[in-house]
């Protein structure tokens, strides 16, 4: 039996707005992933922390309050550094264009802005997950 | 062969099986008086100014004053938002209305590590009362009415202003504004929660008893939907849970000996203003009429004014869209226009770069004169109430009332609101909604024009503001130069007062919070003895 792709979906920082990242969550429920919520204000150590005791494929977080810039990195730089670096990271929100490069850079693989539709992410996913 | 729609004689095909509102409530081909049978003029409507209030409160509503035209903003540095303040009154504003920043909403200082990344993103930094003093420089606080969406330590945010008033010279009794100071739709819905529920509906009512005492025109707290709506409720949940979010403050209050008609003429409500016009304005009008009838036939309200309920109204961000972005000038006129014919006390209206960024001035200012349009240019504030007897509009209403008092029986059955949170039933509906409307969206059922149809490829992008790094910097090298400057004896003893009046529990906390602000006491540093004393919040699991 093919192995289920195990996704954690996060909220870094203090942003409380989950609407997205329990839709998306659900979503991806609904097409048959393993998904960990982390719920809501999590660091990036208690992040990183959950990827590898979960053993995800996925870390997927949502941020809404304009500090993706300091808190993705920060996420992609200690995964590295636990050697997660076959896991792949797909952040959504409020990301301005000017700021995917950046992201991208860091070591984050997608970044799905407003708008983006839950069958998007999910195909983006099961066409990119790299530990099978 | 498909039937030929221009031949009156013939049965026209319909361009889908249902058609439905924005929240999906089943719309009828034709409203007649048979729909309205059951409608008494007197009973159900009234004129305006005349219960039940359906048709509004005031009896000539805006040809005696037009709403509060009152933008939202705060970034960066409370400099930055001082500007933009003076920027936005220059221009024609009539009220302001203050964004605070995450760290600051959840009781952490500048220099906090959890406020990393965060500073002044969301809205603007305020550590202490020297903030707050450059927030308000040249604005003369007896003149104007202010707005701040506060809620965990909304009672501090609220002792700063007021020492601020007082810095000014500025009598309490005249001064004006609100606090939003509504936690339970923070746990509902846009969780930006401290303490857990008891001791925050303890601050809460606290707030209540010191502003019918020393701030009288002072609106203790703004009881919210639009955050419930942006969650993704319905308009009849995001109806339904904040009147009943009413109850339970006046519940709490009651529990702690004060009489609802000191206290209830000062709350005031706060609705969202999504696209479906007709749902909104029915939204609106029904608010009116259960609040009267909540009021007097469940408290036994006597002031009339007890049971007058005004509100705030906000445009729906999440009806916004990042693609073709100018769009959203035309979404936000149509929201705006709902809001008004629904008898709005006053308004923000969502600038069409504001699922990019926080506005730019161009943005903001965008935003403003859509409302002096309305107001000025399409008379449609010439009379009260100008769609009242639509046989369409007055059903709506009626079954947004029957819709209401349904809810309210299921959470009356629960024990209340803060039982059902604990049981996570809002949450869960409005999650529900919320999954049900992206799924619908996806199926193409909702077409959001610019998103699943009518798309653009690559689109010139727009200029948006962006809050620079520097901003934290200098606001945690200000903060740390307030802690070597300050009395720091004086500090230390607020707090041991602070302390023992929390864990007294039977004292009202704003006098000790007011000294702590007065002798220059952090936010953090105050919600870190609260924190201690009161617990924090988990939420129950998703």
């Amino acid at each position: 039996m093919e192995q289920k792709i195990r996704v954690i979906v996060a909220k870094p920082g203090l942003d409380g707005h989950d609407r997205g990242a329990k839709v998306v969550a659900r979503a991806f429920r609904d097409a048959g992933f393993e998904v960990i919520y982390t719920g809501l204000r999590q660091t990036p150590e208690q992040i990183v922390n959950a990827a590898l005791q979960e053993d995800a494929d996925v870390v997927g977080l949502s941020v809404l309050s304009g500090a993706h810039m300091t808190l993705c990195p920060r996420i992609t730089e200690l995964m590295k550094k636990e050697r997660l670096d076959d896991v792949l990271v797909v952040v959504g929100g409020i990301i301005p264009d000017q700021d995917i490069p950046k992201l991208k850079e860091s070591g984050v693989s997608a970044v799905f802005q407003p708008g983006a539709s839950t069958e998007d992410i999910i195909a983006y996913i099961r066409n990119n997950v790299r530990k099978k | 062969m498909a039937k030929d729609v221009s031949d009156p004689t013939k049965t026209p095909v319909e361009r889908s099986e249902s058609f439905t509102t924005v929240s999906g409530v089943p719309v009828e081909r034709l409203y007649t008086p048979e729909h309205l049978r059951d409608l008494n003029y007197d009973d159900d409507l009234g004129d305006p100014g005349k219960p039940p209030y359906t048709r509004g409160i005031y009896p000539d509503m805006y040809r005696s004053r037009l709403w509060t035209m009152r933008q939202f903003s705060g970034f960066g540095s409370a400099a930055d938002t001082n500007a933009r303040f003076h920027y936005l009154l220059k221009h024609g504003q009539t009220g302001l209305s203050v964004a605070f920043h995450l760290p600051t909403l959840m009781g952490y200082d500048s220099d906090h590590a959890m406020s990393k990344g965060e500073i002044g993103k969301c809205g603007v930094a305020i550590d202490s009362l020297a903030d707050m003093e450059t927030l308000f420089k040249g604005i003369p606080l007896a003149e104007i009415s202010t707005s701040m969406t506060t809620n965990a330590p909304a009672a501090i945010l609220w002792s700063m202003y007021l020492v601020v008033a007082e810095k000014q010279g500025v009598d309490w009794k005249k001064l004006r504004g609100t606090i939003q100071n509504d936690i339970l739709k923070e746990y509902i819905a846009q969780k930006t929660y401290i303490f857990p529920p008891k001791p925050s509906m303890k601050l809460i009512v606290d707030t209540f008893e010191f502003g019918t005492k020393h701030v009288p025109q002072w609106n203790t707290i703004s009881i919210s939907g639009y955050h419930i709506r942006e969650a993704g409720s319905t308009a009849l949940q995001e109806l339904a849970f904040t009147l009943y979010d009413g109850i339970e403050y006046i519940e709490w209050a009651r529990r702690a000996g004060l009489d609802v008609d000191d206290f209830a003429p000062r709350l005031s409500f706060f609705f969202n203003a999504h696209n479906d016009l007709f749902e909104e304005i029915a939204k609106y009008r029904a608010a009116r009429k259960v609040w009267y009838r909540v009021m007097t036939e469940r408290f036994h309200s006597e002031n009339p004014r007890s049971a007058m309920l005004r509100f705030h109204t906000q445009t729906a961000g999440c009806s916004l869209t990042a693609q073709q972005p100018y769009n959203n000038i035309v979404r936000v006129a149509i929201q705006a226009l709902a809001a008004v014919l629904g008898g709005t006390q006053s308004l923000h209206t969502n600038s069409l770069d504001e699922t990019l960024a926080l506005p730019t001035e161009h943005a903001a200012r965008i935003a403003l004169r859509t409302q002096q349009i309305i107001a000025h240019e399409t008379r449609v504030t010439n009379t009260v109430d100008p769609f009242a007897g639509s046989y369409f509009l007055e059903r709506l209403t009626l079954d947004m009332e029957k819709g209401c008092w349904e809810y309210f029986d299921r959470l009356d059955a629960m024990g209340g609101m803060v039982a059902a949170i604990e049981k996570g039933f809002p949450q869960r509906e409005i999650h529900d909604a919320s999954y049900q409307y992206q799924k619908a969206v996806e199926r193409k059922e909702k077409i959001i024009v610019g998103v699943n149809d009518f798309v653009m490829e690559d689109e010139p992008p727009i200029d948006i503001l962006l809050i620079d790094e520097s901003v934290a910097g200098r606001q945690i090298e200000q903060l740390q130069r307030l802690r070597q400057t300050r009395d720091n004896g004086r500090v230390r003893r607020t707090l041991e007062e602070l302390r023992r009046a929390a864990t007294a529990n039977n004292v009202n906390m704003m006098p000790s919070i007011l000294e702590c602000v007065r002798a220059y006491t952090t936010l953090g540093e105050i919600c870190d003895v609260l924190r201690d004393v009161y617990g924090v919040y988990e939420e129950p699991a998703f």
